[in-house]
């Protein structure tokens, strides 16, 4: 446990906040890697989800791709990639991006998919008996009741990008892999866990923003619904209690 | 593939490796993770607190809580048991959330029936929720597998055996073969693994398939009355 207390007077330790190496400059690294990867990944990924939602096609490729890329193991792509590119440590980047955008698609498509399945075939049905055109019925009614799961899939999709950005670092990019991976050979294992603390606070943080969001995002609309079937059932229940009694 | 071949025996011993390093965690994850979620769907309170851990615990980066675990178990840093209780929180993780679903998507009315015809909690939890909750439990437990097996990999980057270390050894001599061999082999894996997994489902769980097969009927049929 005392290792736990140097990790964290390493961390406190204004020296290490300082410089390429120090903390801020390898958390914007590790964010920069998260934003661009889910950001691709958003285009892809949602469009996708979206269209399959709607259309209802193509749905066995969600089910396929999710169980397919989950078994990639993340580090054995990257190194391949790498390898393959040979473009040496100044272009590690592309080959890091690809393999996070791989790793960050299925909890996107499976978010934006089962958000737009979600939706009440009834309510698109009166949209549709409304007159809305089906790009009115997907940006008007789909996509505002699915972005709740919509913005799940996109936490999921930043924890494990945030979480397995570290292994970056074993291609020699920065980041806050960097720590562990630097420190590892050397047997420094309070840098390892400064590593591996920096990478969970900055995980948490990542995902209260989303929750956050998340909640933002429910329509007013459902949420009077939500409050107001739940008043009826805690009303229902209580009187049935009292009977029973 | 010349390099393959070459190479069997040792591809062999990894992947020997590799399927033990994840048969624990995987059946740890899924032993632990049951009677978990179980007490989050009976009782209110136990819920919130669990699932919010299992959602904290799935933060921790794979890689980080793998390197610290020494300090927290006082193990040496090679020590497989490091690997395995990593993998085994993740697994249970990933799993009580799909076993707090699964009972919860067990009908009321079933429950009822079995306690009004004289089933004891014990009993009614083995012959009545178990076997309902059976499918879901085996979705779940099938995605935890996949990664378990995905995750072994990362092993390799703290000296431990397995396929991951086609990896790091590929990647230190620059040769992609081998690190494409351990790709494949790991997939390979995964696929047998899922693959057992869905025929013991339906050794154990013969119902299922009818359920299935219901609702695949009756989804068609709604698909073909929509298109008409």
């Amino acid at each position: 446990m005392n290792l736990f207390a140097d990790a964290i007077g390493w961390i406190l330790d204004p020296s290490h906040w300082t410089g390429p190496d120090g903390i801020p400059n390898r958390i914007l690294e590790h964010l920069g890697y998260t934003t661009i990867t889910v950001l691709i990944a958003t285009a892809i990924a949602v469009t996708l989800g979206l269209y399959i939602g709607h259309t209802g096609r193509l749905r066995g490729l969600v089910v396929g791709v999710t169980g397919a890329l989950r078994a990639l193991p993340t580090l054995g792509l990257l190194v391949y990639l790498a390898v393959l590119f040979g473009l040496g440590i100044r272009f590690a980047l592309l080959p890091t991006i690809i393999v996070l955008v791989v790793l960050a698609i299925p909890p996107l498509l499976a978010g934006a998919y089962s958000g737009v399945q979600s939706v009440d075939g009834r309510t698109v049905d009166a949209a549709r008996s409304m007159g809305m055109t089906e790009w009115q019925i997907l940006w008007k009614v789909e996509v505002p009741l699915a972005l709740p799961l919509i913005i799940g899939g996109i936490r999921s999709a930043v924890l494990q990008v945030v979480a397995t950005a570290t292994v970056a670092a074993y291609i020699s990019l920065g980041g806050l892999g960097r720590y562990i991976i630097d420190a590892l050979p050397v047997r420094d294992y309070t840098k390892v866990l400064v590593g591996a603390l920096l990478v969970t606070i900055l995980a948490l943080v990542l995902d209260g923003i989303l929750i956050f969001c998340q909640r933002l995002t429910i329509p007013a609309g459902v949420r009077a619904i939500q409050i107001s079937s739940r008043e009826r059932s805690t009303s229902r229940s209580t009187p049935a209690v009292s009977s029973a009694a | 593939m010349t390099w393959v071949l070459a190479n069997l025996e040792q591809i062999w011993e990894l992947t020997v490796a590799h399927i033990l390093l994840s048969i624990a965690p995987i059946l740890l994850g899924f032993v632990l993770a049951v009677p978990i979620g179980w007490f989050a769907h009976r009782f209110r309170v136990s819920r919130g607190v669990v699932l919010t851990v299992c959602g904290l615990l799935y933060t921790i980066p794979s890689l980080a809580l793998i390197v610290a675990m020494p300090t927290i178990l006082g193990t040496k840093i090679l020590d497989p048991l490091n690997l395995i209780v990593t993998l085994t929180l993740y697994a249970i993780a990933l799993m009580v959330r799909t076993a707090t679903d699964a009972f919860d998507a067990v009908s009321k009315d079933v429950i009822q029936s079995s306690t009004a015809v004289g089933f004891g909690a014990w009993r009614r939890f083995w012959q009545v929720e178990l076997p309902l909750a059976g499918p879901v439990l085996l979705a779940g437990l099938r995605v935890v597998s996949t990664s378990t097996v995905s995750l072994v990999t990362l092993g390799a980057l703290v000296g431990m055996s397995g396929l991951g270390y086609l990896f790091t050894n590929g990647y230190q001599r620059n040769f992609p073969t081998e690190i494409l061999t351990g790709i494949v082999g790991t997939v390979l894996i995964a696929v047998v693994f899922d693959v057992l997994l869905v025929l013991i489902g339906r050794m154990l769980l013969p119902w299922a398939r009818v359920d299935e097969a219901a609702r695949r009927g009756a989804g068609s049929a709604r698909v073909k009355a929509v298109a008409a």
